[in-house]
């Protein structure tokens, strides 16, 4: 635990969806938390669960989805089960959330000035013209050339970075304690990519707000992440420092997925492939999720279900590998 | 001599809007170059590589090399017939046979009402050829089993869509594949196995492939060649590992550096500047001027030729 | 060297899971089960068809016989004895002793026969028109669609009268009643056609643009085949919705132009004749012939419409 409370906590947060072959767990007992200024990158590759997770933290599940188990604080109130109003009014103020596609966040009828003017004065005891004050710098902050005159433009008017910048300006603008953005650069060119990165950072770094990136690209993660969760078919593989878990890799896992990721240093070398695909949830393999892929499973893993991480740092597995293991 | 071979490749597009509402707007008709006097040849045997940023034109490329766009201007020959100007059906038939392609989304690309089997024979059964069996040896090749071929599409995933799309390429025995960013769909651990197959067949069938990806870091693995698009342009062309220890082009140069990287933790690069420009409208000379950090009055007025530079091909007033 | 679940030595030939039993095990069967509207009025809708296709062997008179017809049976109530012949009749007769019950089954014969027919008719016409319209734009298009647009204009059943008056115009008078059948079939199709259009246009938008069809234009494949074999399977969904509730709105068409007088001759009366007749009758006390004709229009009408409602439900992946 760390000394002073976190901004998100998580406490072995599951989400079912019941269907007609059965109740799925697309996330299955994850715990994590993450503190002020602190950015934790969620990483795992389609149906780890992780843009799930971030769902159920804003309540924004599509049912039959669920929460089932578990718990969610906020700086320190528990939202799990909150809803309707006090959800919403919760989600603009103390989360702050960013897509992966700017433009399905942005009414495309209303011009972003009005966006912005509208959210801040719906979670901030402010006047109108002081919110549309802050709306300019909001836009200024993300970095927005001539904010007063963009401030009358349609979201069709922007390029797609420059819509993520809006998009970035309406999280933002209501001083929310947490952002979570779901891929917000996997939709955009490597140039631009790194601008919304780096202005994600300064964010970071200037207001004190935590951020959860989820994300499948182990190199934004490197690049922006303090601390990253490794999620595999809805459980938490490894959690660590950044530097850490790249680095030395303690689950077979994410020591194949290091593997995998192309590298400019590589050269023309074959890439290390994982066998297989990731388990569909309604054929979860017995045991450890990740047994039939993994190059060093035993009897055990097919057995019994890998050890729950306890909060903070380490590998779900009953054999991790040892701390000087290289990067295959 | 090169199996493939692209002489200032030109394709502009008709953006206009209907004629009625250019009349009441009082618009003119716009065009955007998508591609413009883009030169290169593809070797036999070889990987070419086309890079670049959405808006680059290297899809477009794509589409007019395996025949599914006329160029505007300029050529592209394949064997030595111009699939857009020979008037030899015959000839244009054999060569047509010779290419396939291989396309980004995995879920589009396979007919949902097909059975896999009747998807990856068609190339064959649409010339009347025999192929009974085939879809099962050419499933077992590409690593899926001949079990598979009754399945339908949805019963797969991105991955093993994708080797289906393969073997369907694979069919109808072609020299050349396109492949239009064929993993970019995929996650990272199968990517690397799509990547592996497709270097694999290319070494066991002789295959050529033009090679068309977005993120540079996956095309070195693969290629021989890479050649870099801006805006419809092609500002640098040379062998991978050349491209990544020494690059010529500012533009080359900066989507290397804002490319993340594994291995810097909490790297604070200084972000590059601007974005890609309109191509309705796009600079003048040459078209990275407004981005580039050497940019001269020179840049600003001339259009860059292509020059070698250093075992490489460049198209940059400064680059030295 | 590649992975697979399966063992690679997996025997080459398998049988292949028909369409049938996929169909059985979907998820559509399974929401049909579930839903108790879609199975009553499936059922309602089964019952009644088959009560059509076999009214000879189900209807206990033949009404067009005219020795079956004893005019003292004229205006039986409902299951009551006759007065003079002491005959029961379920649901009456009426003024010329005609068994109220089998009229109504051979009326919904043609009733259901014109409706389907008609539907059928538009369909062909609406999915070959909107998919050139779809597939090969340009004029072909504008043409297309805006002759849709005008006929949209008009509502349905104007359109049905100004084609059956048109057609009753040029036919020889002794051939009338013959042709009247043929004539309300092409009237309404041709009322109806528009939707499918509609649809199928915009649905082949979607189509032609995925990478399925692609794949097939670069092997090759003619437009022709193209649309038959790739897109036609692929927008026949939202199609049997419109086909479903358009029989609905075609059978009470038909009704409604035969109510009217100018669908459907007395000598082959429908539903909406029987009504016609019924009605004159309906102030006098005899409630019964205008009642059931009326009620069994109602509930196949309503059924109808009703599982196409269900089917849109079914059939939207967005709802589920």
């Amino acid at each position: 635990m760390t000394m002073t409370q976190p901004i998100l906590s998580i406490r072995d947060l599951t989400v079912e969806i019941p269907t007609r072959h059965g109740i799925l767990r697309p996330v299955d007992g994850i715990s994590y938390d993450i503190g002020r200024g602190e950015v934790l990158g969620i990483v795992g590759e389609s149906g780890a669960g992780k843009s799930m997770a971030g769902n159920a933290v804003i309540g924004l599940l599509s049912p039959p989805a669920r929460i089932a188990k578990g718990e969610i604080h906020v700086g320190g109130t528990r939202i799990d089960h909150l809803k309707g109003d006090a959800m919403r009014r919760l989600r603009g103020k103390q989360i702050g959330m960013v897509f992966q596609d700017p433009l399905t966040s942005l009414n495309p009828l209303l011009r972003i000035g009005d966006q912005l003017t509208e959210t801040i004065l719906a979670h901030l005891d402010v006047s109108r013209s002081e919110a549309e004050k802050r709306a300019v710098a909001a836009l200024d902050e993300v970095g927005i050339p001539g904010a007063r005159e963009r401030i009358n433009s349609y979201p069709h008017e922007f390029s797609g970075g420059m819509r993520q910048r809006v998009v970035i300006a309406l999280a933002l603008c209501a001083e929310p304690s947490l952002i979570i953005a779901d891929e917000p650069t996997t939709a955009l060119d490597v140039s631009v990519q790194a601008q919304i990165i780096a202005l994600l950072k300064a964010l970071c770094r200037d207001r004190g707000t935590a951020v959860m990136l989820i994300t499948h690209d182990m190199g934004v993660i490197a690049e922006a992440a303090d601390r990253v969760a490794v999620m595999y078919a809805g459980k938490l593989a490894e959690l660590g420092p950044v530097r850490d878990v790249l680095t030395r890799p303690r689950h077979p896992y994410t020591d194949g997925l290091m593997g995998s990721t192309p590298l400019a240093s590589r050269g023309k070398a074959r890439l290390h492939q994982i066998p297989g695909a990731m388990p569909r949830l309604d054929a979860l393999p017995s045991g450890c999720a990740f047994h039939p892929r993994c190059p060093y499973a035993q009897d055990k893993c097919s057995a019994d279900p890998g050890p729950t991480l306890a909060d903070g740092n380490g590998a779900a597995c009953w054999f991790p590998l040892p701390h000087d293991a290289k990067v295959a | 001599m090169a199996l493939v071979s692209v002489a200032n490749l030109t394709r502009i597009f008709d953006v206009s809007k209907p004629w009625l509402n250019r009349v009441v707007e009082r618009r003119k008709k716009a065009f955007l170059t998508a591609v413009s006097d883009v030169s290169f040849d593809i070797e036999e045997r070889s990987v070419y590589a086309l890079v670049g940023e959405s808006g680059s034109g290297k899809s477009t490329i794509g589409k007019i090399l395996v025949g599914l766009l006329p160029p505007t201007e300029g050529s592209v020959k394949i064997r030595d017939v111009d699939l857009a100007r020979e008037r030899d059906a015959a000839r244009v038939d054999a060569v047509r046979a010779d290419i396939q392609m291989i396309f980004q989304d995995p879920y589009a690309s396979l007919n949902p009402r097909w059975r896999v089997r009747d998807i990856i024979v068609e190339p064959v059964a649409a010339r009347g050829g025999q192929t009974r069996g085939m879809a099962e040896k050419l499933l077992e090749q590409v690593g899926l089993s001949a079990r598979d071929a009754g399945k339908f599409p949805h019963e797969f995933s991105g991955g093993q869509r994708q080797r289906i799309c393969i073997a369907r390429a694979l069919a109808s025995e072609p020299k050349l594949i396109v492949c239009d960013e064929p993993t970019s769909a995929l996650d990272v651990s199968v990517q690397a196995q799509v990547l592996n197959l497709m270097s694999d067949l290319k070494d066991d069938l002789g295959l050529t492939y033009l090679f068309i990806s977005h993120d540079l870091t996956v095309v070195q693995h693969i290629s021989d060649k890479v050649g870099v698009l801006y805006l419809g342009r092609l500002v640098e062309e040379a062998a991978p590992d050349e491209l990544f220890d020494d690059p010529k082009h500012p533009y080359t140069q900066m989507l290397l550096e804002a490319a993340p990287k594994l291995g810097e933790f909490g790297r604070e690069v200084d972000p590059p500047k601007g974005e890609i420009p309109d191509p309705i409208n796009p600079p003048p000379g040459c078209a990275y001027h407004p981005r580039c950090p050497l940019a001269e009055d020179i840049c600003r007025k001339e259009r860059p030729e292509m020059r070698p530079l250093r075992g490489a091909r460049v198209a940059c007033h400064m680059a030295e | 060297m590649t992975d697979t679940q399966l063992p690679p030595d997996a025997p080459i030939a398998v049988k292949d899971p028909s369409r049938l039993s996929l169909a059985l095990q979907s998820d559509f069967i399974y929401t049909f089960k579930r839903s108790p509207v879609a199975m009553i009025s499936f059922a309602v809708v089964t019952i009644m068809v088959l009560a059509a296709i076999f009214a000879p062997l189900v209807a206990p008179y033949n009404p067009f016989d005219p020795a079956s017809l004893n005019l003292m049976n004229g205006f039986s109530r409902p299951m009551t004895p006759n007065a003079f012949t002491g005959d029961t009749f379920w649901l009456g007769t009426d003024d010329q002793g005609r068994d109220v019950f089998s009229t109504i089954l051979y009326g919904m014969r043609i009733s259901l026969f014109v409706g389907a027919a008609a539907v059928l008719f538009a369909m062909i016409l609406g999915i070959t028109l909107g998919m050139l319209a779809g597939y090969v734009g340009g004029w072909t298009e504008t043409i297309i669609m805006r002759v849709a647009d005008v006929q949209l204009t008009f509502p349905a059943i104007l359109v049905a009268m100004l084609i059956f008056g048109i057609a009753k115009g040029i036919t020889p008078v002794e051939y009338r009643d013959q042709m009247a059948i043929w004539v309300l079939i092409i009237a309404i199709g041709l009322s109806d056609w528009v939707q499918f259009a509609r649809v199928v246009r915009g649905a082949t938008l979607v189509e032609k643009n995925k990478e399925y069809v692609q794949a097939a234009r670069l092997i090759g494949r003619t437009s022709p085949a193209i649309m038959l074999r790739h897109i036609l399977p692929n927008v026949l969904g939202p199609v049997l919705v419109i086909a479903t509730i358009s029989l609905a709105l075609a059978i009470i068409a038909e009704a409604t132009l035969s109510f009217l007088g100018v669908g459907a001759p007395p000598t082959q009366p429908s539903l909406g004749t029987l009504i016609r007749i019924g009605q004159g009758f309906l102030f006098s006390g005899e409630w019964w012939i205008l009642l059931f004709p009326a009620a069994t229009l109602l509930a196949l009408a309503l059924s109808v419409n009703l599982l196409g409602d269900w089917l849109r439900d079914a059939l939207n992946p967005r709802l589920r």
